[in-house]
């Protein structure tokens, strides 16, 4: 008898744990079990991370959301793998004047629960996205909108014509509008999400290449699971049954998952293995251009940083910057040195444009330039480029500024901001008192959209007060431009502006980096970094 | 016996009031606007980020949004994350699979550290002892993220013997890696409690007594020295539990586990204040209640402790 109560305390607590252990795992049967069919042979598995809110289209702005809305849900237009806009849900999108715009929707789409894609679909998503008082973070992609207003709930100037068919009037020229269609922001919805808004974007309905697979589909922080819809009819028909959006903690482990065959498709590739992914993935491993510009943006309102004097110091900060072996030795040519203020990925993109020879690492002009502009008034203080500590920014910036110490014999030093949003918060009240670090990725494939939003006079970006009349000028002038390619002329004049102000001073566009499994075929990467994964087979 | 259960449940309501201000505000005392992180890099237009500050009642005073949370923990009302989630849905979802991950990992410790260290304290000085104590001391010193890496890398990615994360659902057998892994790091100190406790126990004069009644070896070391060894080493590994159960960041974050740390250490990173001050209540309150319980076992280990009032 007493041999039983020996170590009484030991067996205690291991049949506790055991217990815990059997009706924790007892309660969690449902999600095992799903995920073993998940698993099926032809769904294919990528990394995502937990949306940030309810599968909104005009409030999800960030990749983890977006990754799974643009696969639910289909828009007057898709891009392809190059950016160039194709007709998904409209048969077509005319204009005489690029103020007023005819969008005639194709008749026989419909909603996963049966509902026809109708002119109405798109225009009350429209109107519930660009509200006031909805608080949507897509809001400001229905600025151009005739009728938009930020000071209080007014419709848009959208009028049904007929069922398939309805008019945009637009505020202003802009010859890129169609371009821009493709962006979440512009999806339909269906009559049903606006009865409880909240609970349908926890399990909303699209009419894109993919559907939610089931009632437990979104398992939060864990993952999402798509099947393929039957339904659809455009372009992008899914080659594969379905696809797992996995959320990873980490990068780590993420590609670990890929290096085992358990993950199919990665999207990235963390940074301690950045040197080794290429020899790690053979043939499976990619590697190419981003829409990511990298800058850091000194505002006007610095002291020695306006007029004939700041202009100099600008330029000479920008010849003073080696780019070339920042690339090399700090991002192991996971970046490429800047041309312009886009991207190369982007229709129209030129790497000659007038004035782009300021870009180039030039160290005695660098010091000439800036002894002229000690000639206008004597230099004196730090070059401070401020950044945000919680991501990895510390290296380059570092970089960056010893680059410009070392070739201009001023201090120049990086200044960290803890958080992001501390950083931003300093920007947007406009707090902050020296250069900071600043970053697109753009929205839709157009040279506008690198130009427009963070240049133009009081744009919602424009975090450095830039203000240039025959910049905003020859913006206008491009967005009413009867073509893309005229357009993009009068947007390439604008960059040589942009050169001579250098309201950023430009240093790289960001590529991307990813894998696939050996059990995938067909991956390809599109425009804007996302892999396509209606195109992929599984072998 | 109940009385002296009550006191202690009774003495845990002003720290987990305390708890909870203390976080809530350090949380809001963190600098930055939480609302403005959510538009990235754009700017957004004032009149839509005052609508998103209201929405989270961000645009409040402390005080006010303290006692907005407080009154509805109350009501078992955890509030809603900025994604929409009802934390206390999150609360259920996630801490079952920390506890699950927890437990198996005390399981290992428990197993390793009480064999081992029971072998290493009879063995005093022998080879087994030495060897055991410059492995104990290699584990104390390695930081678990090189354990988590080194195992993920050789058992998961290159032998294939674990999956290299832990798959949908969090089931056992994936779980049992970095539970090994915990345990690997918690059971270098539970080797040498052990080890030590044994030491000084089997010195005693009843263990004497009990081999010149002609008692066996088979009998006297379980009965007489591991269980009244057992003390330090049961407030250790109570110690232990608690710790995770309270979420193992890096081990969750490098696994992918979906559990306490992981979640938690994802609401500070975006400054989500409901979020990271319901999940500190919790595990404050999982603390305690543990410790209590630990309290209560050593009623059991040792009949001399009697706990009246």
């Amino acid at each position: 008898m007493k041999f039983r109560k020996l170590g009484l305390g030991a067996v205690a607590l291991a049949s506790a744990s055991v217990l815990l252990l059997a009706a924790c795992s007892s309660g969690d049967t449902g999600a095992t079990s799903s995920s073993g069919a998940s698993g099926s042979a032809s769904y294919i598995t990528a990394n995502g991370s937990e949306p940030s809110g309810p599968l909104l289209t005009t409030n999800i702005n960030e990749t983890g959301g977006g990754k799974v809305i643009d696969n639910l849900y289909a828009g007057l237009i898709y891009y392809d793998a190059d950016g160039a806009p194709v007709n998904d849900m409209a048969e077509s999108i005319t204009t005489d004047d690029n103020v007023t715009f005819t969008i005639k929707v194709a008749e026989g789409n419909t909603f996963t629960n049966g509902e026809d894609v109708t002119a109405k679909s798109f225009v009350d998503a429209w109107q519930y996205g660009a509200l006031l008082s909805n608080a949507q973070l897509n809001s400001y992609f229905f600025e151009p909108i005739a009728g938009f207003s930020y000071d209080e709930d007014s419709p848009l100037d959208i009028t049904i014509v007929d069922d398939y068919t309805f008019t945009v009037v637009l505020n202003a020229p802009t010859a890129d509008f169609p371009l821009r269609l493709g962006y979440s922001a512009f999806y339909p919805l269906p009559s049903v999400a606006y009865d409880d808004i909240d609970a349908y974007g926890e399990a909303p309905i699209g009419n894109g290449p993919y559907m939610l697979d089931g009632d437990d589909a979104w398992q939060h922080d864990v993952q999402i699971t798509l099947k393929k819809n039957p339904d659809y009819t455009g372009g992008r028909a899914p080659q594969n049954d379905g696809l797992v959006l996995k959320f990873y903690a980490s990068e780590d482990s993420a590609y670990s998952d890929l290096l085992s065959d358990n993950l199919d498709v990665l999207d990235v590739i963390p940074s301690a293995s950045l040197t080794s992914f290429e020899s790690d993935l053979g043939d499976r491993a990619f590697n190419q251009p981003a829409a990511i510009f990298q800058s850091f943006t000194i505002p006007s309102r610095l002291p020695h940083f306006s007029g004939p004097e700041g202009e100099l110091r600008r330029a000479a900060i920008s010849h003073a910057i080696d780019r070339e072996s920042i690339t090399k030795t700090i991002f192991n040519d996971t970046r490429t040195p800047a041309h312009d203020f886009t991207s190369p990925v982007i229709d129209g993109y030129s790497e000659d444009i007038t004035g782009s020879d300021v870009l180039d690492y030039d160290e005695d002009l660098a010091k000439s330039l800036w002894a002229q502009a000690d000639a206008i008034a004597p230099w004196d203080g730090t070059f401070e480029i401020a950044y945000n500590a919680d991501s990895s920014h510390k290296d380059w910036v570092d970089a960056t500024a010893n680059s410009i110490k070392n070739v201009l014999g001023i201090d120049a030093v990086g200044t960290a901001v803890p958080t992001f949003d501390q950083f931003r918060t300093e920007i947007t009240d406009r707090s902050i008192q020296s250069a900071f670090r600043t970053g697109w990725q753009a929205d839709y494939p157009g040279l506008f959209n690198f130009l427009g939003p963070i240049y133009a006079t009081n744009a919602g970006s424009n975090d450095g007060d830039y203000s240039n009349p025959a910049f905003d000028a020859l913006l206008a002038q491009g967005s009413a431009a009867g073509s893309v390619d005229e357009a993009n002329t009068y947007f390439q004049q604008a960059q040589e502006i942009l050169f001579k102000d250098l309201p950023a001073i430009p240093l790289w566009y960001a590529t991307v980096q990813g894998g696939h499994s050996t059990l995938v075929d067909n991956v390809a990467i599109d425009w804007h970094s996302v892999p396509l994964y209606y195109q992929i087979t599984k072998k | 016996m109940a009385f002296y259960i009550l006191r202690r449940l009774l003495q845990a309501i002003p720290v987990l009031l305390g708890a909870t201000f203390l976080i809530y505000f350090m949380v809001f005392a963190m600098p930055g606007n939480p609302a403005l992180a959510l538009f990235g890099e754009r700017t957004p237009n004032p009149a839509v980020l005052a609508q998103v500050e209201a929405r989270y009642h961000l645009d409040q005073p402390f005080i006010v949004q303290y006692l907005y949370y407080l009154g509805n923990v109350f009501r078992l009302d955890f509030g809603t994350s900025f994604s929409g989630q009802p934390i206390g849905e999150t609360l259920l979802r996630t801490f079952p699979v920390t506890a699950r991950l927890a437990a198996l990992a005390i399981l290992f410790e428990m197993i390793i550290g009480l064999a081992v260290g029971l072998w290493s304290g009879l063995r005093k000085g022998g080879v087994f002892d030495s060897v055991t104590l410059v492995i104990s001391l290699v584990l104390i010193s390695v930081p678990i993220f090189v354990l988590c890496f080194l195992g993920q890398f050789f058992l998961g990615y290159k032998l294939g013997w674990f999956r290299s994360t832990v798959s949908a659902g969090a089931p056992i057998q994936d779980l049992i890696l970095p539970a090994l892994i915990l345990a690997f790091s918690l059971v270098a100190f539970n080797i040498r409690l052990t080890r030590s406790s044994v030491i000084e126990t089997a010195g005693n004069d009843f263990v004497r007594t009990a081999y010149s009644k002609g008692l066996r070896r088979s009998r006297v070391i379980p009965v007489h020295i591991l269980r009244n060894s057992l003390i330090p080493v049961t407030t250790n590994l109570g110690a232990d539990f608690g710790i995770l159960l309270v979420g193992a960041t890096v081990t969750e974050g490098i696994f992918n586990v979906p559990g306490v740390g992981n979640t938690l250490y994802k609401a500070i990173v975006i400054g989500e204040r409901p979020t990271v001050v319901s999940f500190v209540t919790v595990m404050v309150l999982l603390y305690l209640v543990v410790n209590i319980l630990i309290d209560l076992l050593y009623a059991v280990l040792d009949p001399r402790i009697r706990y009246v009032k």
